[in-house]
């Protein structure tokens, strides 16, 4: 322990720039004026970074801050222009993956990168699983080590089962385990809690100081400060490729933090109080077998109903229903009163409902269309009666929706995939908004994009309401589902288990709803770090 | 690690600005293709370039030409159908047996359409509802098809067509050297064309191709379309069937035979990208040319069967192959020219490693 403050200590002396080197521990890793140009793009410009043995560094920064372009050349993908790495002192060049896990970096990303038909097993051991005596892989060796780390994960795991149909949840503390096989020296967790619950993000967190408590240098690459908060020793900012500010945790404010990202003092959340009009939605007894029982509420025009839970509560599978992908087993949904039931998605369209998906590159938008293709998709044949498409109505009809969202783009005829994620998400938005939707669901309206994007999207979220709008906001981040909603429902394996209006609405209360518990036992000392401004 | 998309771009409407864009876009480099044969072509043979053996070359290459159609719009959205040469060998057998069986051609015609539309309801509800890979599901309808149609009309041949219906296959538009099937081919191309260029239901099936989750959460019927393609797939490989009937003069159970192969070779050729998502009717067209051409200069340089269905097979690899070359080239110039690197999401999950 004593040894952790003596690192924290030259750490805060390094931080103050008058580093002394009788006291300065080893830097594991010393990145030192690194550019890297795109083309025109200058991604990094002259940033330094120091990561030392036992810290948790957090990388916070906008989207194009150049996060993911020092992350790619620290994981060999990209080689800098400029600027020297050294790890433990000694010079190196990384000059691809392979030679980055060699040296002992590994990287977990934001969406996990397996092989779906492979077993779990074979994932965290691919290319360098156990051989036996005729340089054949030992299978059962690499089962049994697997199922070896996921016990240091404190997680269950059918190691002999195949990744796909794993949640992304449970992907990404594969891609984990992995980066566990290989003794990493240093770890890069690039986006690593966006699709895991409040209770993983604890067990991640968890895991991860323990790695840091065994010396390893973590780099926390995060959207969400107050994690940054609650994990790192220190934090670094960029923006624009620049370096703005590297200081301990402990001296700095969220709104610091905030202000240092994006230049400008922002408010998160701007959520507008909105008069709430008449039943828009109402769902009864909706139950579908062996995914969700027995669920019943409603939604009113201008009201933000927010549905929390741990992932694999039924949040997106309940979506799906009243969307009309799967079929319901039971219950009953009434639209303005009237009961109505779809067969496919077009029928709930049609309905006037908008269901904005929770995988935005895989559901939510065609990646290699133009951001007019992808707006007009789903109202093609409203659009255009008499099948022919005109060019000129859908760039006018994107143009419209877009603007009302202020998407960065160079015009309607840009392909989508080429946009930062934020604005991805802002063409999903701007496509069902096209729908001309009564009740919209937005599953993880904000995963994975930047703090600027994020309070956009709020902001949008907030005026669809004042708009008339109802709308079901599905979300794994408790701020956000607290600051937003106007009543939040709690499901827990399928059932709800609280209805909790906006004035009661608390971090506890939600979370105690989430993981089965219908009211809280003692509120006590566990308020986290919420990312309040 | 990119996302493999090659080939022409939706309805050609990204590449093609600058002069580089032209260049590299596969329906040129067909055309160069082709004008690159009719001169080897014209130094083989003095009547290479003679109306009547062009009006030959293409009649020759009908029915491939036909049933590529359907076939491009089917590998557009993500899909394929084999079993299109033992529909058209199903359609022969009957129209055959009918004939013989006395039933009038006009009553024969219509029917045999309705059975081909009927197999190809089987193949798209396996596909579309039972969700299952097209691939193996065509590939059993291929056989059963080809069963039937030995059940049909067994081992032997029916041939004593009245020459109304011969013309079809083998006459030529009065007064020119145009041969009907090639008229058939063009109305056909142009309908679909303007169906998959020009309408939603062709971007729909561009936006199955290329992200048939994000297509259905966007309300796109999935299931309907795909299962309307091999029902179009199934009517359109018995009209060849029946155009290679009138063509041959012959109703034989194995007619047909090995067409598949030359379909897809069609198909690739102009620039479809196997995986789905991209290709263009103009491009297929200028493929049956080129095919076209090929053969008939294979044959007039006296080139055996055996090795021109070798320079097939190169092709259908060929046609796979550069566009995946010229995708690579093309990210290459990009990034020297500079732009954004290639978004991180780009890449697809689950069929990515870290590598």
């Amino acid at each position: 322990m004593a040894g952790r403050l003596d690192d924290r200590q030259a750490i805060r002396t390094m931080t103050d720039g008058v580093a002394d080197l009788a006291t300065m521990p080893t830097l594991r890793a010393d990145l030192r004026g690194i550019s890297k140009r795109f083309g025109a793009t200058q991604a990094l410009d002259d940033v330094s970074l120091t990561l030392v043995p036992g810290e948790i560094h957090g990388l916070v920064g906008e989207n194009g801050a150049g996060k993911s372009t020092l992350v790619k050349i620290l994981a060999g993908i990209h080689q800098p222009d400029n600027g020297t790495i050294a790890l433990d002192g000694e010079p190196v060049e990384i000059a691809g993956p392979a030679q980055a896990r060699a040296l002992g970096i590994a990287v977990v990303h934001q969406e996990p990168r397996l092989f779906p038909d492979l077993t779990v097993a074979e994932n965290v051991f691919i290319g360098h699983a156990p051989s036996g005596r005729l340089g054949t892989i030992d299978w059962s060796a690499t089962r049994r080590s697997a199922a070896r780390l996921f016990d240091q994960l404190d997680v269950q795991f059918d190691v002999g089962a195949p990744v796909r149909g794993l949640s992304m949840a449970d992907q990404q503390l594969i891609e984990i385990a992995k980066s566990l096989s290989v003794d990493a020296r240093v770890l890069i967790l690039d986006e690593p809690t966006a699709s895991l619950s409040a209770h993983e993000v604890e067990r991640l967190f968890a895991i991860v100081r323990r790695l840091r408590d065994r010396g390893v240098a973590v780099l926390f690459v995060s959207h969400r400060l107050d994690e940054v908060f609650a994990l790192c020793d220190r934090a670094t900012v960029f923006r624009d490729g620049r370096h703005v500010v590297t200081t301990s945790t402990g001296e700095l404010t969220t709104a610091d933090l905030v202000r240092h990202m994006v230049g400008r003092a922002v408010s998160l959340f701007p959520k507008v109080e909105t008069p709430i009009g008449e039943l828009l939605l109402e769902v009864e007894g909706l139950t579908r077998a062996g995914e969700f029982r027995d669920i019943s509420f409603s939604v009113r025009r201008g009201e933000i109903v927010g549905l929390a839970g741990l992932v694999g509560a039924g949040r997106t599978e309940v979506a799906r229903v009243l969307f009309g992908i799967d079929r319901r087993d039971g219950g009953e949904i009434r639209l303005g009163g009237h009961a109505v039931s779809f067969a496919t998605p077009s029928e709930a369209m049609d309905a006037g409902i908008a269901y904005l998906p929770e995988d935005r590159h895989q559901e939510g938008l065609v990646l290699d269309f133009s951001i007019a293709q992808n707006v007009t998709l789903p109202i093609l044949p409203r659009l255009f009666p008499r099948l022919l498409v005109r060019a000129s109505t859908e760039r006018r009809v994107a143009d419209e929706y877009t603007r009302q969202f202020d998407v960065r783009m160079t015009g309607v005829d840009q392909i989508v995939g080429a946009l930062s994620g934020g604005n991805q998400q802002k063409v999903v938005l701007a496509k069902w908004l096209a729908s001309k939707p009564r009740v919209l669901i937005l599953d993880e309206p904000t995963r994975g994009i930047d703090i600027g994007a994020k309070v956009e999207v709020h902001r949008i979220i907030s005026e669809l309401a004042a708009s008339g709008l109802g709308i079901v906001l599905i979300s794994s981040d408790l701020p956000e589902v607290l600051a937003m909603s106007d009543r939040i429902l709690v499901l827990h394996e399928g059932r709800l288990t609280a209805e909790i209006p906006r004035a009661r609405a608390t971090e506890e209360r939600v979370m105690f709803a989430a993981t089965g518990n219908l009211e809280p036992v003692a509120a006590g000392d566990q308020t986290s770090g919420a990312a309040d401004v | 690690m990119s996302d493999v998309v090659h080939g022409p771009s939706v309805a050609g409407a990204r590449s093609g600005r600058s002069w580089l864009g032209v260049l590299a876009r596969w329906e040129t480099l067909l055309v160069v293709a082709i004008a690159g044969l009719v001169v080897l072509g014209t130094l083989l043979s003095p009547f290479f370039l003679t109306p009547g053996n062009f009006s030959n070359l293409i009649a020759a290459l009908m029915e491939v030409a036909i049933m590529a159609l359907p076939m491009t719009l089917i590998i557009v959205a993500g899909e394929i159908d084999l079993s299109v040469e033992s529909m058209a060998g199903l359609a022969s057998s009957l129209i055959g047996f009918l004939w013989a069986a006395g039933v009038p051609l006009t009553a024969a015609i219509p029917l045999v359409l309705v059975v081909g539309a009927l197999g190809g309801l089987l193949n798209g509800l396996l596909v579309a509802r039972g969700r299952l890979p097209s691939l193996v599901v065509t590939l059993g309808t291929l056989a059963l098809f080809r069963g039937l149609a030995l059940i049909v009309l067994g081992p032997r041949g029916v041939s004593n067509f009245p020459p109304e219906f011969t013309a079809l296959g083998f006459g030529y538009v009065p007064g020119t050297l145009i041969p009907w099937p090639f008229v058939i081919f063009l109305s056909l191309a142009l309908v679909l064309g303007v169906v998959l260029h020009r309408t939603w239901i062709g971007r729909q099936i561009y936006a199955i191709g290329r992200n048939t989750g994000a297509a259905r959460y966007s309300g796109v019927r999935v299931i309907r379309i795909r299962t309307a393609l091999f029902v179009l797939s199934g009517l359109i490989a018995a009209l060849a069937g029946i155009i290679l009937t009138s063509r041959l003069s012959s109703a034989r159970a194995d007619a047909g035979a090995g067409m598949t192969l030359t379909v897809v070779t069609v198909v690739l050729l102009g620039g479809v990208n196997i995986f789905g998502g991209s290709g263009t009717i103009p491009g297929v067209a200028l493929a049956v040319i080129a095919v076209a051409v090929m053969q008939n200069a294979l044959r007039l340089a006296s080139v055996t069967v055996e090795v021109q269905s070798i320079a097939l097979g190169l092709l259908l690899i060929l046609s796979v192959v550069i566009p995946n070359f010229a995708h690579q080239a093309k990210s290459a110039i990009d990034r020297v020219r500079g732009g954004r690197p290639p978004p991180a999401d780009s890449v697809r999950r689950g069929e990515a490693t870290t590598g």
